[in-house]
């Protein structure tokens, strides 16, 4: 039989030798004769970020193993078993009185299968897939389901923020009972940011999800979370952009946080997102939605969405540490950057050599803004000198806005335009909380673990 | 009853054979066959993919609870796993019970693996290559499916680390399919109806598994494989040892059965009576099976049809059914036409077929009261005569077919019904693919349906793990001998064979084999077969680690080939073996004690003079050799009678 390089998937110089020449292409059932002994079992396609030395082998009992090249001396080919991997495909089912939810995918692993290449989990996607797999989604709603991309969402930017709004109107325009995204969960909050920006007084709610632990895992935090997101876009009454994700890292509830206040906080909790500065919109389970304030944006009845899809990408977030040179702020001017957002320290700090490089680019024309690195808590910059120095060099306070938002949002505003003054005002009014005008108390609440009554109302709730 | 319903195979109608009744022969010709998975605790510091200390266990103390459910997915070949499926059904909520102390986010699945403890890896390829396992070049950490909540994941991670070893057995060798090493599950609190709780001290602890080929014959051999397994790595020193650290599941079929792995047995003595009872189970389902077969009984001819019986039964006098339709519960009830008078037949002592279809509800539809269920032709009192004849017409049969009556939430309930159907089903084929539970009486009750090929995936978290030759042949260097091997060598060396073959398998063989090389050739106060006796001394009360007490047993040695203590001297002293006392000194302890002897001595001059031998020897301390003091006080007592007579 004649073979090309896709009957041996992945698998690279010397060991595609040893395997073109044992006439093994992948999905081969074999015997390895190898100087460590004689292994059995199916040919398995090779990772290709693995190294090229390995042949993997599945043995009978479902384990795989790694059987080095030059310790094989032969190969028995005894059949071959190609593996239909594909998850199983249902009609998604009509129901005339359920309303009509609209699924974006972005990327992420809401349903999602193996990868061979890659060695990691590609998603799945289409209604009936999803249907496969998560079959609860019928009780809720009629779902139709667009790609419209599959990176990860490190590879998400203002092309995808852009499109995903063009897509999000056009699909609200045509009539729908809510919209819910499908997103990774590393840059979540920025998209929901830009979201929150392009697509203003939406009617329907348009719901961020995404996973923490990839739905190819039994103990997958997926299917909850769309499950939980689907029923927020059918039937809350909360019209805005939102991040839909586990409230606890227990199967319990979601939350339901404003695009513009919301942040990834931790690397692998489930219970990652939060509202920082300010409490979340409400909680989602299987009862429905629970709003936890009244101040949000209520679903209407019409069609009409503002879309002001911009985003000028010369735009840079600086994260200020001790020691900071200017060449770095200098660096941005001299490469044509017209807005930077920094991330200073306490109250919206920066060091005094760094001042003249803030003057040269304020006189290059670039908008200058500061934020907290602290994350909760405003800017002030009137409490030391130092901030009134910094306000003197045409850096303006962006009072409670978090960095990454403000990043977005600068992005956004020099989109629009170039004029200080009209950008100032801009970024200065809220469009849906970005800045608030107070802190509530219990907008800050990091519990510390090991004092005696933060460990005993951990231990009597779940964590 | 109708002729056709008889029972002709005469194994259902008599009384099952007890254990210990069956020969050798009787197996054979039952088909028995059996195979192991041995799992071992390694030794090691830290826990298998986090930095959380191993071997810590608090069942009393936790501080935080997570609550969580676990949903099927796709294998890697594109399938769902029967037993997901079957634990996706159950619907359980899953507790964990967290302690700071013993886990941290990755056994609560919130954080990604760390990599693997390379201690654990070498421990068990070191393991492997004991049991003559091929290694395998490159280590590919699995993820086997566990729905039932045992591990957070929904997976245990798992990998081989070898293949096709052997080990010998009398004078046949039993083939080793696999080693792998894997993370160990939680523990179990409880369950109860739709909630689970797990402890997860336990979680993560790095665990080796050794499979065999279902190569023993009767339950006896199964057993002693399972202790030439267990003893070959605890004899090396890389496994824990204690209660939990090892534990077995039993792989058994008979003829016209399939392959039924009996989960979770701590003992291995336990291990006989329970293969000897699941042969049995077998082979009564076979039996049902036939007589089916024989009335024309089939998958397809059974109905899965329940009916709504409670309007009937509101008002019976049975007490359970009483109680649970008063707090509202749905009775429904499920004929099983064809099966007249099998439902009664024993598969294991005090245990009848019914109960595979009590087990069904309980624990795949969570109806855990017990009764769960009640039959219409049992002998036990449930339903009035009128009652189960009003039950029979609601659901059309005559009133000599077996009906099922079960009660609980609606939804329960009709998942009930459907399990009664599957396993009425499935009693066509004969014996169910199960995986079942030891229990405590020497038979065993359904746990899940045997998960299949289809639960392995490939864990994307972490990368293969090259094992470079220069590794593999390192470990094989430091390798100590086997306990058959280390056995030979003692033998060779002059140490009995009883002696030898405990020292084989004991943790003090490096001890041995460096002491040994002490000895002077030739004639010498300590032989080789003294030293082993010493050193395996069941009173010793020195740790028998060459690291912790190697210089001072090399200064014993020393001191008792010159003649300065004797070997019982050793256990006497604090921290220093008493000295050897000069004949003159001993023979004035042992005057002073035989001229103030106890009154209360036996008559017998026999027993009189062992009782006095150790006294003396008490108060010597073994400072002296007791053939001695036994010629002195033998002769002694021998006087004393003498004295007696005249």
């Amino acid at each position: 039989m004649s073979m090309n390089n896709e009957d041996f998937k992945g698998y690279r110089s010397p060991t595609l030798e040893l395997l073109q020449r044992e006439k093994a292409p992948v999905w081969s059932q074999v015997t390895l004769h190898t100087s460590r002994g004689d292994f059995s079992g199916l040919i398995l396609p090779r990772s290709e970020t693995a190294d090229a030395d390995h042949i993997v082998l599945k043995l009978e009992t479902g384990y795989n193993i790694g059987v080095r090249h030059d310790t094989v001396s032969s190969i028995d080919v005894q059949g071959r078993k190609v593996a239909n991997y594909q998850i199983p495909e249902k009609e998604f089912p009509f129901d005339p009185v359920k309303p009509r939810v609209k699924l974006f995918g972005t990327g992420g692993t809401i349903a999602s299968r193996l990868d061979y290449r890659t060695g990691a989990v590609i998603p799945a996607f289409s209604p009936g897939e999803l249907y496969g797999s998560v079959p609860e989604l019928a009780d809720i709603c009629n779902m139709e389901t667009e790609k419209l991309y599959g990176v990860f969402s490190e590879n998400m930017g203002p092309e995808q923020w852009m499109g995903t709004a063009r897509a999000i109107a056009a699909e609200i325009e045509k009539g729908v009972a809510g919209i819910v995204v499908g997103h990774g969960t590393d840059t979540m909050h920025h998209t929901a940011a830009a979201l929150s920006f392009m697509l203003q007084d939406s009617p329907v709610p348009i719901v961020m999800v995404g996973s923490q632990r990839s739905s190819d895992r039994p103990s997958s935090d997926a299917a909850i979370n769309l499950i939980n997101s689907t029923r927020t876009a059918a039937t809350s009454d909360i019209a805005e952009v939102m991040v839909c994700m586990f409230g606890p890292t227990s199967d319990k509830y979601g939350l339901l946080h404003r695009g513009t206040r919301v942040r990834k906080m931790h690397s692998s909790y489930r219970s990652t997102f939060r509202t920082l500065s300010d409490i979340p919109l409400g909680k989602i389970d299987e009862t429905g939605v629970t709003p936890f304030r009244s101040d949000y944006k209520r679903r209407r009845q019409d069609n009409q969405i503002k879309l002001n899809a911009v985003f000028d990408d010369r735009v840079s977030l600086v994260y200020y540490y001790p020691n900071m040179k200017p060449d770095i702020i200098d660096s941005l001017v001299d490469n044509g950057y017209k807005g930077i957002v920094i991330a200073g320290t306490g109250l919206g700090h920066v060091n005094k050599p760094l001042y003249p490089a803030l003057d040269r680019a304020r006189e290059a024309g670039v908008h200058i803004y500061m934020t907290v690195q602290t994350m909760w808590g405003y800017v002030q910059m009137y409490v030391y000198e130092t901030g009134r120095e910094i306000m003197g060099l045409g850096v303006v306070p962006a009072a409670n806005m978090l960095p990454e938002v403000a990043y977005v949002k600068l992005g956004w505003a020099l989109g629009q335009t170039h004029d200080r003054d009209e950008v100032k005002r801009i970024m200065l009014s809220p469009v849906n909380g970005e800045t608030t005008e107070r802190e509530p108390h219990n907008g800050y609440l990091l519990f510390q673990g090991g004092i005696p009554e933060v460990d005993e109302f951990i231990s009597s709730h779940w964590k | 009853m109708d002729n056709r319903f008889l029972i002709s195979d005469p194994w259902l109608r008599q009384p099952l054979p007890l254990f210990g009744e069956l020969s050798d022969q009787d197996y054979a010709e039952l088909g028995f066959m059996c195979g192991l998975e041995v799992h071992q605790q390694l030794l090691t510091r830290r826990k298998l993919f986090c930095r959380c200390p191993a071997g810590c266990y608090d069942k009393n103390s936790h501080q935080a609870e997570v609550l969580r459910h676990m949903r099927p997915t796709l294998s890697e070949m594109g399938e769902y796993d029967g037993t997901a499926l079957m634990e996706f059904k159950t619907r359980k909520e899953i507790i964990y019970l967290l302690n700071n102390d013993t886990v941290c986010t990755y056994e609560m699945d919130d954080a990604p693996p760390f990599e693997i403890d390379d201690v654990a890896l070498d421990r068990s390829l070191a393991v492997a290559m004991l049991l003559g396992c091929n290694i395998v070049s490159e280590v590919h950490i699995t993820r086997k499916q566990y729905l039932d909540g045992s591990i957070p994941t929904g997976f245990q991670r798992t990998a081989i680390v070898g293949t096709d070893g052997d080990i010998p057995y009398g004078q046949r060798t039993i083939h080793i399919r696999q080693i792998s090493i894997e993370e160990d599950s939680c523990r179990e609190v409880s369950d109860q109806g739709h909630v689970r709780t797990y402890l997860t001290d336990r979680l993560g602890m790095p665990l080796i598994e050794t499979v065999t080929d279902p190569d023993m014959k009767t339950p006896r051999e199964a057993m002693e494989v399972g202790q030439i397994i267990r003893h070959l790595a605890r004899s090396s020193g890389l496994v824990r040892t204690g209660s939990g650290a090892g534990r077995q599941d039993v792989n058994v079929s008979v003829t016209g059965g399939t392959r039924i792995e009996i989960k979770g047995v701590n003992n291995l003595r336990a291990v006989p009576r329970l293969v000897h009872n699941e042969a049995l189970r077998q082979r009564t389902l076979v039996g049902i099976k036939g007589e089916l077969e024989r009335r024309g009984v089939t998958a397809d001819s059974i109905s899965d049809q329940g009916y709504d019986v409670t309007a009937f039964v509101r008002g019976t006098d049975c007490r359970f059914i009483q109680k649970a339709v008063a707090k509202g519960a749905t009775v429904m009830a499920i004929p099983l036409p064809g099966f007249q008078g099998l439902l009664q037949v024993q598969t294991q002592p005090r245990t009848s077929f019914l109960k595979e279809f009590s087990d069904r509800i309980r624990v795949i539809a969570c109806i855990d009261q017990l009764p769960n269920l009640a039959l219409s032709t049992e002998d036990v009192p449930t339903l009035s005569s009128g009652e189960w004849d009003r039950v029979a017409k609601a659901c059309g049969v005559a009133a000599d077919v077996p009906v099922i009556l079960v009660w609980g939430r609606k939804r329960d309930v009709q998942t009930a019904v459907s399990e009664v159907a599957i396993r009425a089903r499935e009693a066509c084929a004969g014996v169910p693919q199960e995986t079942r539970q030891a229990l405590d009486d020497g038979t065993n009750g359904f746990e899940r349906i045997l998960p299949g090929a289809d639960r392995m995936y490939p864990d994307t978290d972490l990368p293969p793990i090259r094992l470079d030759d220069q590794r593999v042949d390192g470990i094989r260097v430091s390798l100590l001998p086997a306990p058959w091997e280390r056995a030979a060598r003692a033998r060779d060396l002059g140490v009995g064979q009883d002696l030898a073959l405990r020292l084989g398998r004991h943790r003090a063989w490096p001890l041995f084999e460096h002491l040994v090389q002490r000895l002077p050739e030739g004639l010498s106060a300590l032989t080789p077969n003294g030293l082993a006796s010493l050193l395996l001394d069941r009173e010793a009360p020195r740790p028998a680690s060459l690291v912790a007490a190697g210089p001072w047993w090399e200064q014993v040695v020393d001191r008792i080939v010159a003649g300065e203590i004797i070997p019982p001297g050793v256990w006497y002293g604090e921290d220093e073996p008493l000295p050897r006392l000069e004949d003159d000194e001993a023979r004035l302890v042992c005057r002073e004690v035989l001229k103030d002897l106890p009154q209360d001595l036996p008559g017998d001059p026999a027993r009189r003079e062992h009782v006095v031998t150790g006294i003396v020897m008490n108060r010597l301390k073994g400072r002296y050799p007791g053939a001695e003091v036994r010629a002195w006080v033998a002769d002694s007592v021998r006087h004393q009678g003498q004295e007696d007579r005249s």
